[in-house]
């Protein structure tokens, strides 16, 4: 039984490691650290893709004279993609919790979720004024 | 190289291009955005009325992305499923852009008009890219580039609880796509292939494994997610009531779609049939989801104040018979659930357009002020009886047609409860259009709508400007024209059944 887990260390910890991510999402009532929840459980994709492009005995892919057997870089190069998801994904959600810090004034979801639901009302002329309240003070959208 | 033959790959580098260069002409003039999103998407979907032809006429379109052979090289395939597909898609976003133009002046502010545009085709781009390629890590791109500029767009609400339905459908979203990315780590490490033509020839030998099964259970919940299929549908009414309201409905009528054609693509293209039934009873499993989202979502929907809400909840429904159609899995049933996909995206686009000209005209967006509507927007609320009557399914429109072919397949498979789920869910649609219906046309404007009168003034018409109008109009035109010459879409979509199920 031990054997069996050793030999597969990897995809063990990769199961470790996304389980982690999915229960801070899951239960962290603060928007950054679901973010960061939502990092590791894809870092564990990104490790289970590197794994399974290991050959045994492999080397780095490089083409020179003494080239053995060598890893499938595949893999490698798709979860460069991923990564560049990955980075742009918290980069939209970090964006995001920077506005509703300014229109709530918490980024804890409980209290978020407690605040009553103040609407800004759709002005039928200027709408410029509205945008002006959503961007610059906080203080007009929190009720407490 | 000529233009002709690199056709396939324009439907993607217009809006790409587009998207970049707006923020460029941008700094000319505002105006430019959105004249240049109108050309992009108008020769977006010339192009994909054009391949659609050539596909009708010659068969698949495979094209090789610079040039590399499939397996190894990106391979963009059109067939009779997608060619379609990218049609309702394309004509969709037409039309919503066309609308676009004042709603948008109305409810962004005049700075951020220029980004809208920008991410907005970017949204496009990405919708043309999962329907069209046919390289599955390719698929996985384009579904991050539409739900990522999907979430910045949903973001751009009036209200602040547009942040917060973004928010949670980003979170949603990010793990429906990494549940995807997963699932097709699982089929490479087994067939060490990405292109879903080499991987349907490599996989049946593999049906047994545990590895595929495991691979089909991460796109079947990653999928649903992505889909709002019922129980995983929670990030989607907020995204849909909060966002602008040209968003909500290209969204409605093309983000929950793309959902379906990667299911249907994966369960049917990349898998097959005999995987779906024998290996693992799938079928039965969606075809009870599919029933129960139906009847929940039409349930639900009863219950909201909210117009936008309310289509929202309809979508849930509605996006189960689309499901139901591919759960059956017969020739009658897949063509039905098909041809929902157009039809469902003329109905639901129809009534956003309308939520968005009430929003624009008069500011309205809970159902109960909306009495006497029907005298003060007189063309607008014809569009939107045209497009309720559509849902409920009443003969001569779109709706009766697709529940027609689902009823007629549920009973060609012997699965006659399934017949009774869709009456049912007819007359709860009945119910909930029936009293907006009722609403807008014979209760005096006096009352409970005393605040909208004012905003709107004492009395006349104020039917929201042409822009708006005519697309409007011209969607509901297409839910009566497609319900009468039905076999025009009809002989389109039982081709791409006949395909999926196997017939060649």
């Amino acid at each position: 039984m031990i054997e069996f887990i050793l030999a597969k260390y990897n995809y063990w910890i990769y199961i470790v490691l996304m389980m982690i991510g999915f229960y801070a999402i899951i239960v962290k009532e603060n928007l950054i650290k679901k973010i960061i929840g939502i990092n590791i459980f894809q870092t564990a994709v990104f490790l289970f893709y590197i794994s399974i492009a290991k050959v045994k005995g492999g080397t780095a892919p490089i083409i020179w004279e003494k080239a053995g057997p060598y890893d499938n870089p595949l893999p490698h190069v798709l979860i460069l993609t991923g990564i560049v998801v990955s980075v742009s994904t918290t980069a939209v959600a970090l964006a995001l919790i920077i506005k509703i810090y300014k229109a709530y004034g918490s980024i804890e979801e409980d209290k978020i979720l407690e605040m009553k639901e103040e609407t800004v009302p759709l002005s039928i002329k200027g709408s410029k004024k509205n945008s002006e309240h959503l961007t610059s003070d906080s203080m007009l959208y929190t009720d407490e | 190289m000529n233009l002709v033959s690199n056709i396939p790959v324009l439907v993607i580098i217009i809006p790409l291009f587009s998207a970049i260069l707006i923020p460029v002409f941008g700094r000319i003039s505002r105006s430019f955005g959105w004249y240049i999103s109108l050309f992009a998407t108008f020769f977006s979907f010339i192009i994909s009325i054009s391949l659609l032809n050539t596909v009708l006429t010659t068969g698949k379109i495979s094209y090789r992305l610079g040039g590399w052979e499939p397996p190894w090289g990106i391979e963009y395939l059109v067939d009779y499923l997608n060619g379609y597909v990218l049609v309702v898609v394309g004509l969709i976003a037409f039309i919503v852009t066309v609308f676009a133009k004042k709603s948008v002046e109305k409810e962004i502010d005049a700075d951020k008009i220029t980004p809208f545009y920008s991410v907005y085709m970017l949204f496009i781009t990405g919708l043309m890219g999962i329907i069209i390629t046919g390289d599955i890590f390719n698929l996985y791109v384009f579904i991050e580039i539409a739900s990522l500029s999907s979430y910045a767009l949903v973001a751009m609400g009036r209200k602040r609880a547009a942040l917060m339905a973004s928010y949670n459908y980003l979170i949603l979203g990010t793990i429906a796509a990494t549940f995807i990315l997963l699932g097709i780590g699982y089929l490479y490490m087994v067939t060490g292939t990405l292109n879903m033509a080499d991987l349907s020839r490599r996989l049946p030998a593999l049906y047994n494994s545990k590895v595929v099964l495991t691979a089909f259970a991460f796109f079947t919940v990653g999928i649903s997610l992505k889909l709002a299929l019922f129980p995983l549908h929670i990030w989607m009414p907020n995204a849909y009531t909060f966002s602008p309201s040209v968003v909500s409905a290209i969204m409605a009528s093309t983000a929950t779609k793309y959902g379906a054609y990667i299911l249907i693509r994966i369960m049917f293209s990349v898998f097959t049939l005999d995987f779906d039934i024998r290996v693992i009873p799938f079928n039965e499993i969606l075809v009870f989801l599919s029933s129960v989202a139906i009847i929940a979502g039409s349930v639900i929907a009863l219950a909201q104040t909210n117009l936008r809400r309310m289509l929202a909840y309809s979508s849930v429904g509605q996006i189960g018979y689309i499901v139901l159609g591919a759960a059956i899995a017969n020739q009658l049933a897949m063509t039905g659930g098909l041809i929902h996909i157009l039809n469902h995206a003329l109905m639901k686009g129809t009534l956003f357009l309308v939520a968005g000209s009430i929003l624009y005209m008069t500011g309205i967006e809970e159902i109960s002020d909306l009495n006497g509507m029907g005298r003060k927007m007189p063309l607008t609320m014809a569009a939107f009886t045209i497009g309720a009557l559509s849902m409920i399914g009443f003969p001569l429109t779109v709706g009766f047609v697709s529940k027609w072919y689902l009823a007629l397949g549920a009973l060609d498979a012997g699965m006659w409860p399934l017949v009774l789920v869709i009456i049912i869910s007819s007359l709860l649609t009945a119910v909930y259009f029936g009293r907006i219906i009722e609403r807008i046309y014979f209760r005096d404007s006096i009352g409970a709508g005393e605040d909208s009168n004012q905003i709107i003034g004492q009395s006349g018409q104020s039917e929201a400007p042409m822009s708006m109008v005519l697309p409007t109009l011209i969607l509901a035109g297409l839910c009566i024209v497609f319900g009468i010459a039905a076999f025009f879409p009809v002989s389109i979509a039982a081709k791409a059944a006949n395909m999926l199920l196997g017939g060649g």
